[in-house]
């Protein structure tokens, strides 16, 4: 692209709208991604709110229960597609992935653009078709329900779907072959950032389970089009079958968006302790064994839905083996602290919140894993806060860290850091007083998907609201100062928190094929060799002398 | 009060097990005081649904009790067999889960503290790895885990063992209402069961998904369309508890709730048989009036003028109605009668066609019923 300009940096290189819509420089499609998906994050986020604002009080406080519905739908649908799945495969993941292989850019360039005009098409579809369709199923579309209503208004939400699934399927491909063949000499599997081993372990999940996602969401047109029975009752199909369907995508998705988040928190739980990551290959394999084990566990989103007894015991024993990678990472990351020189800086506020956060999500899995417990905690509160403490309270957080960490990098700006702290204190507090009170509403028997609730748990739902308040606030602080931070933040140093893998040499922000001189494999994970520079960063001793 | 709410969430926050297994009189009062100043207003609305004389008085006073917000801090009362092993597992799990909570929290604070960097602090060398230590926190997360399955499959078992003496209630879902139809034939909006006694529901739906859900008898079951499903419970505590739809069926969802009685087998008996001798004896247009209360009428019509889904039934009598192809048609007895019979075969222009057929579902005198109660309310 512009070979003549090697020293530029890639906001530099080539100006104007048209060189950004065409380009096929991974940072550039990245970063529109990530406006993409901050742009979606706080349209989900809004739609959050107003739902925890109708349930200050029972009954009416400010919608029906259409509209409320239509709040809620709108909410999970954009969350999950447009925000968790690809947050951080597709925009940190594309800004960083090739630079933490000493790598010019992605395998496919082009396929690259076209996942992130796929992931655009998608999302105009699935908005447009849920605010003018006014579709309220929630975003698991389940049938019957799905089917009824005003002839076929989910058939292009479920299209908008089908294309957000092969955006990710494109994404998933590209990173596959990026880190078989674009590691360099020197680099091999076991010294590769424990951020690749994730994001590898999630290509493979989105390679192999979101076709499964296309081929059920054109089931669902054909039996529309076609009017064959298949998951329709009244034309003799089973609507527990899509269940089946459903779920055999989007569990996997599930880690989806959480496997990634588990690396972005590996990085930065290292870099701030100063310390080599704790068990290395025990977190490298239990994100390959997470990956396996996720296909292999969706009928536990069906114990009560008439699955058979026998198929509930076989998925809630392998439900139980997820379980165990997921501990091991925990104790590692625990471990890792230990001993250290912790920097309590805004990505590793991130980062411990994460340990904290995914620990409460995973332990109160065991709940819901646990068949006779299950049976009572299904579909009420108790899962609404067991699944956000792993979507938002784990990825979610996990994605904001890893913004801040590689933020620099990437724009050539410092955040305000004393603010950039608050405001992660601020999720903090804010979330667990959202979803905390939920897991005792839960276990005392409120349903979820409840425009009315009964007197009792109002003051449960008092304090939820209270607390979402609270994150949201801290939410759209960082959104503003992120970006304003592009115009007034500091220049960022080239290294600024001592951080070993191949990214850190690159220039800041970095040029348009990332580096000016071949990038020096060092030990990855060794912080000895390391010393603050004058300009804020971190330099190796031997470049200082 | 305002700080119960607070120490409620910090005992929360710090995952104090005991909670669960003490009635901790902190906690336990807890549920009682919001419902003593938020319940008067919808207990009224409940009340006002059920006006005029339909059963024996004292059953209507039964309906008009309020529900059970016992318990402890973490868990409903509990009123069924089948609550002892979910609310054990449920117990071992909380126990558990704290005290691993607890161990990592505490050592991620710990060693925040200790290692903190700060001046003259510097990263102590040690290990990055140390097999036999990890491999001891692979086994014994793995043992943990085998003994939670065998116990949560235990407490499972339990609850999809079938009992060959069990009472059968059959259960139609529709949206938005619970039909429950009793060994008797009787048909009621509530469901009342026996003490004591093996109950099996066998459950429909008219529609869409329903759930089933009873949180003080810690049972859960979807119902499906065009099958059946089946749950089995013996309620072991009298009491008036909260019956919940828990599968999302849209727009009334959070309306689907009614209430689960348990009571002595004789009182269930005699409930039975009078309710059913006095709506065998009542008044059609009270008769009919309990029909649209209590099968679905009342999702898509109206009795006050307004216009929902459907016309309103409110002084539609005797009057002409413009049908779809033009023609004035007058409303009387037949044409109610092949409204609810053959809905789409009169349909009327401004309403969606979407009524379904109640024949076969209606008896003769319901049908008369509703015919008299549209009629009363000219």
């Amino acid at each position: 692209m512009s070979a003549d300009t090697p020293n530029i940096n890639f906001f530099e290189a080539k100006r104007g709208i048209a060189n950004w819509l065409y380009t096929l420089d991974h940072k550039r499609i990245g970063l529109m991604y990530l406006f993409g998906i901050l742009g979606a994050l706080l349209l989900g986020g809004f739609f959050a709110l107003l739902v925890r604002t109708e349930l200050l009080l029972p009954g009416q406080t400010i919608v029906g229960p259409e509209t409320y519905n239509r709040f809620f739908t709108l909410h999970g649908a954009v969350m999950v597609f447009l925000v968790i799945i690809p947050g951080i495969p597709a925009a940190l993941g594309n800004m960083v992935l090739p630079i933490q292989l000493g790598a010019p850019d992605v395998a496919f360039p082009k396929l690259n653009l076209a996942s992130f005009y796929l992931w655009c098409s998608g999302a105009i579809c699935l908005l447009v078709s849920i605010v003018a369709g006014a579709i309220d199923t929630g975003w698991t579309f389940y049938t019957p329900y799905s089917l009824g209503g005003e002839a076929g208004a989910v058939l292009p939400a479920v299209l908008g779907a089908f294309l957000l699934g092969f955006s990710s399927i494109f994404t998933g491909l590209n990173f596959l072959v990026t880190i078989h063949k674009f590691r360099p000499q020197g680099m091999g599997w076991f010294q590769m950032p424990l951020n690749l081993w994730a994001l590898y372990a999630t290509a493979l999940m989105q390679v192999l389970a979101t076709p499964v996602l296309g081929i059920t969401l054109l089931l669902l047109f054909v039996e529309h089009a076609m009017h064959i029975g298949i998951f329709d009752p009244t034309l003799g199909g089973d609507p527990v079958l899509f269940q089946h369907f459903f779920w055999f995508y989007s569990h996997p998705a599930v880690y989806i968006m959480i496997v990634p988040g588990m690396g972005v928190a590996s990085e930065l739980i290292t870099t701030f302790s100063r310390k080599p990551i704790f068990g290395y290959r025990f977190i490298a394999y239990s994100s390959i064994s997470l990956a396996l084990l996720s296909f292999l566990v969706w009928g536990h989103h069906m114990f009560v839905s008439g699955q058979s007894p026998l198929a509930n015991l076989v998925f809630s024993a392998l439900t139980f083996t997820v379980a165990i990678p997921s501990a091991i990472k925990v104790f590692n990351w625990a471990g890792t602290l230990y001993k250290g020189d912790i920097r309590l800086q805004t990505p590793m506020l991130y980062g411990l919140s994460f340990i904290i956060l995914f620990t409460i999500g995973g332990l109160t899995g065991l709940f819901l894993a646990v068949l006779a417990s299950d049976v009572h905690l299904h579909d009420t509160y108790f899962v609404v806060a067991h699944f956000h403490y792993v979507m938002m309270g784990s990825t979610l957080v996990a994605f904001l860290g890893g913004l801040h960490y590689w933020w620099p990098k990437i724009t050539g700006r410092m955040y305000p850091e004393r603010l950039g702290q608050l405001c992660a204190v601020g999720v903090f507090v804010g979330f667990n007083l959202t979803f905390l009170p939920q897991f005792v509403m839960g276990s005392r028997g409120m349903p979820r998907r409840y425009w009315d609730f009964d007197p009792e748990f109002t003051i449960f739902h008092q304090l939820s609201s209270i607390g979402a308040f609270i994150l949201g606030i801290s939410m759209f602080i960082q959104v503003v100062y992120l970006m304003a931070s592009l115009k007034v933040g500091k220049k960022a140093p080239r290294n600024p928190w001592g951080g070993t893998t191949l990214e850190w040499q690159a220039p800041t922000p970095p040029t348009t094929f990332n580096f000016t001189e071949p990038p020096v494999l060092h030990e990855i994970y060794n912080y000895d060799d390391f010393v603050e520079a004058e300009d804020g960063g971190w330099i190796r001793k031997s470049e200082k002398a | 009060m305002k700080t119960k709410p607070f120490l409620l969430a910090l005992a929360l926050v710090i995952g104090i097990a005991g909670h669960a297994f003490a009635q901790a009189p902190a906690a336990g009062q807890a549920p009682p005081a919001p419902a003593a100043t938020g319940a008067p207003a919808a207990q009224a609305d409940a009340q006002k649904k059920d006006e005029g004389p339909k059963l024996p008085a004292w059953i209507e006073e039964l309906n008009a009790e309020p529900w059970d917000t016992g318990g402890n801090f973490w868990l409903p009362t509990s009123a069924s067999e089948e609550a002892y092993g979910s609310d054990y597992m449920f117990i071992v799990v909380l126990g558990l889960s704290g005290f691993f909570f607890v161990g990592i929290l505490g050592a991620v604070v710990y060693f925040v503290i200790k290692y903190r960097a700060r001046e003259g602090h510097a990263p102590e060398p040690s290990s990055s790895h140390n097999d036999a230590l990890e491999i001891t926190w692979t086994v014994i997360p793995t043992i943990i885990v085998v003994f939670l399955f065998v116990g949560g499959w235990q407490g499972y078992i339990k609850m999809k063992t079938r009992q060959p003496d069990a009472i059968q209630i059959k259960v139609v879902a529709k949206k938005w209402n619970w039909d429950f139809q009793y060994p008797n034939g009787l048909h009621l909006p509530n469901l009342y069961v026996p003490k004591d006694r093996p109950i099996e529901l066998q459950m429909t739906s008219m529609d869409v998904l329903h759930s089933f859900f009873v949180p003080a008898f810690r049972v859960k079951q979807d119902i499906i369309p065009r099958r059946y499903s089946y749950l089995d419970f013996v309620p072991n505590r009298l009491g008036t508890y909260r019956l919940y739809c828990a599968e999302y069926c849209g727009r009334d969802h959070s309306l689907m709730k009614v209430k689960a009685f348990v009571l002595d087998y004789s009182k269930w008996e005699r409930l039975l048989t009078e309710a059913k001798a006095a709506m065998e004896n009542m008044d059609p247009k009270d008769l009919g009036k309990l029909v649209f209360e209590t099968k679905g009428c009342n999702g898509c019509h109206t009795v006050d003028g307004s216009a929902k889904i459907g016309p309103s039934w409110k002084g539609t009598f005797g009057q002409k109605a413009a049908m779809a192809d033009g023609a004035q048609v007058e409303v009387n007895a037949d044409y109610i009668r092949t409204a609810i019979m053959e809905p789409q075969k009169q349909s009327r222009p401004g309403f969606p066609p979407s009524m379904p057929t109640y024949a076969g579902q209606l008896s003769e005198k319901e049908v008369n019923g509703v015919i008299a109660y549209i009629e009363s309310l000219k």
